[in-house]
């Protein structure tokens, strides 16, 4: 059987009323049966003794004068008495003196001693009869007793009856009980039954629309109402949060599709510089060129010069279109992180530079085994330029060394490129990285300023940091994280 | 081989004279037809238009494509190229200013024999058509006659 506890509240209820009221009964039915055979027997024993005193009064002649005889007919009296079954006369000596038995032809089991002789008054309880005695006495002496047996059938017939009509009471009032206790348990349990299965549906369903019936202005009432609030309030919230979610999702569409313009557009621009802007400067070059072959004599020194310089220009101008697309093609490809050997693709980008000036005096100093998950093509670039860089900027000494190794910074590697080149001004450090800045005049050093801008925007596309630093004359260092 | 000709497909008026001056200058003598957009390219190439009658097995040893022209662009060009039996083994060298990718992609995808990109300096597009005609004029040997 399940412990109580864990049974429904409905049949918590059933028991409670069930075993409150039954209990109640059962205590009040022993308490009036226990009385009233506590009064049978008082009563028997009253009824008994005023019996013996009457005719232990009437009979006191009859011993001093001994005659039996008549002391027998005081004793017939007791023929009015059908639960008397016998009675006797005793004299003091304790000889039985004169004696009556309710129904001589039929002789019970119970029989009057032939003598009797106890000293005082008394009774005694027997399982079907009470047998009680008196001490007759005449003028303060005493002179005999007498013995009553007094049957207990017709008091025990009664007191089963009672015992009988108090069960059937506690029956008919146990179902009342019941019925009572399930009209209540119904009344109670049910409107809780029924906000547990709201809940259940609720929960099993995710509606939150559900709402459970309020039957009474009690407690469950009460909590019915405020579970409904509660619903109210979800549903509402939901509704708002459904409301943020479609107003955000439109917000990305439209975002994206102006993302997507505004790609387009770039696109076509870029599409545009490299064929419309270009053509001009080829022509310009091209003719300048054309001119200082077949004029040029009629230049003369001055004027070749001049044309000289209007192509360099030309030149320059092409070199940062150039730059400017390259640029802008980091910003669009596709990122496509592998792992690669940052220690051979070094090894390789140092090599081809070196090739270029082989008679330079420079110590390329290259870590071995960088590992880095990366676009290799987009980290091609960013090595290109910060070794290209580097190379550049040591050009004035006579002797210099580039290295590139890795150091941890709180668990995670930093890259660097350094060298021992002519160095910046820290002043200006928050120059190095924008599109087109220089911080040394052109004549020292070449280059569009656009190699900078490029690393920057590849190591932030990559999810990392990229900052520099550097003294004047001493060298750069450029780190750069993934 | 100075009977074949190059035909030359450009819109720029000042390409096209650099283009001429290039190979002047690295003396090469083939006659140079030039086509301002890509419809009249395709009416030279197919006999058709302006050049209607003329006889279309005579194929131009190499043309030079550029890519953004008007009407017809260099793309489309080469596609009807490729797609016609008379001139899909017709060497195509595109020469643009454009170095983008897509651009890349498409040129050879589509069948360009090459792809040129004319650089800023005019020297360095001096010795590009040098090497272009050496190559396409002199060295290369082109499908036979027959089974085109």
């Amino acid at each position: 059987m399940r412990p109580f506890r864990d049974l429904s509240i409905k049949h918590k209820l059933t028991w409670l009323g069930i075993l409150t009221s039954t209990s109640g009964l059962i205590l009040a039915c022993t308490a009036f049966v226990a009385y009233d055979v506590r009064n049978f027997y008082s009563d028997i024993v009253d009824s008994a003794t005023t019996q013996a005193k009457i005719i232990g009064y009437n009979s006191a002649a009859t011993i001093l004068f001994i005659d039996p005889h008549t002391a027998g007919e005081t004793l017939g009296a007791l023929r009015t008495d059908p639960d008397v079954i016998a009675a006797g006369i005793y004299t003091r000596d304790g000889k039985l003196f004169a004696s009556y038995t309710s129904d001589p032809r039929e002789p019970s089991s119970v029989s009057l001693p032939r003598s009797f002789t106890e000293p005082r008054d008394g009774q005694r309880f027997h399982e079907r009869y009470l047998e009680l005695w008196r001490r007759i006495g005449f003028e303060q002496k005493d002179i005999g007793a007498i013995l009553i047996l007094t049957s207990l059938q017709t008091m025990r017939v009664r007191l089963f009856q009672y015992i009988g009509i108090a069960l059937l009471a506690l029956l008919i009032s146990t179902l009342g009980s019941i019925a009572v206790s399930l009209w209540f348990q119904r009344r109670i349990s049910g409107p809780i039954l029924h906000l547990a299965e709201t809940t259940n549906r609720v929960s099993r369903n995710k509606d939150f629309s559900l709402r459970a019936r309020a039957e009474s202005g009690d407690e469950i009432g009460q909590l019915v109402g405020t579970f409904n609030a509660m619903l109210a309030r979800i549903q509402e919230q939901n509704q708002e949060l459904e409301q943020a979610r479609a107003e955000l999702e439109q917000r990305v569409i439209d975002r994206t599709a102006q993302l997507e313009a505004a790609n387009k557009e770039l696109e076509a621009f870029s599409y545009s510089v490299s064929h419309d802007l270009r053509a001009p400067l080829r022509s310009i070059d091209g003719f300048s060129q054309a001119v200082l072959e077949d004029y040029h004599d009629k230049l003369g020194p001055d004027g070749q010069a001049d044309l000289q310089r209007v192509r360099a220009a030309t030149q320059r101008m092409g070199q940062l279109i150039d730059d400017m697309l390259d640029l802008s093609r980091v910003t669009r490809a596709k990122l496509l992180r592998e792992p690669i050997d940052l220690s051979a693709l070094a090894r390789s980008v140092g090599a081809e530079i070196q090739k270029a000036e082989s008679e330079r005096n420079v110590e390329f100093r290259v870590a071995e085994e960088m590992v880095a998950q990366a676009d290799p093509r987009l980290l091609r670039i960013v090595l290109e330029n910060l070794l290209r860089n580097a190379w550049k900027f040591t050009g004035k000494h006579p002797k210099a060394k580039i290295e590139f190794g890795v150091q941890q910074d709180n668990g995670r590697p930093v890259y660097f490129v350094r060298d021992d080149g002519a160095g910046f001004d820290m002043t200006y450090a928050n120059k190095l990285f924008g599109a087109f800045q220089r911080l040394h005049a052109m004549t020292d050093f070449s280059g569009t300023g656009v190699g900078l801008a490029t690393v920057q925007r590849i190591i932030s596309r990559h999810g990392g940091q990229v900052w520099a630093q550097g003294e004047v004359e001493k060298g750069a260092t450029f780190y750069f994280t993934l | 081989m100075a009977d074949k000709v190059i035909l030359l497909v450009e819109d720029n008026p000042d390409d096209e004279a650099l283009t001429l001056r290039a190979l002047k200058k690295n003396n090469i003598q083939n006659d140079v037809v030039i086509a301002r957009d890509g419809a009249e390219a395709l009416d030279y190439l197919f006999g058709a238009g302006a050049y209607a009658g003329r006889d279309v097995s005579a194929l131009p040893s190499v043309t030079l494509l550029d890519l953004k022209l008007p009407k017809i662009d260099g793309l489309e060009v080469l596609k009807r190229i490729r797609a016609d039996e008379r001139t899909r083994f017709l060497p195509v060298v595109i020469l643009t200013s454009s170095k983008e990718e897509q651009d890349l992609i498409n040129g050879y995808k589509l069948g360009a024999n090459s792809y040129i990109r004319k650089p800023v300096d005019f020297s360095q597009f001096i010795d590009a058509v040098r090497q272009l005609g050496l190559y396409w004029l002199l060295l290369n040997e082109p499908a036979p006659m027959e089974n085109r």
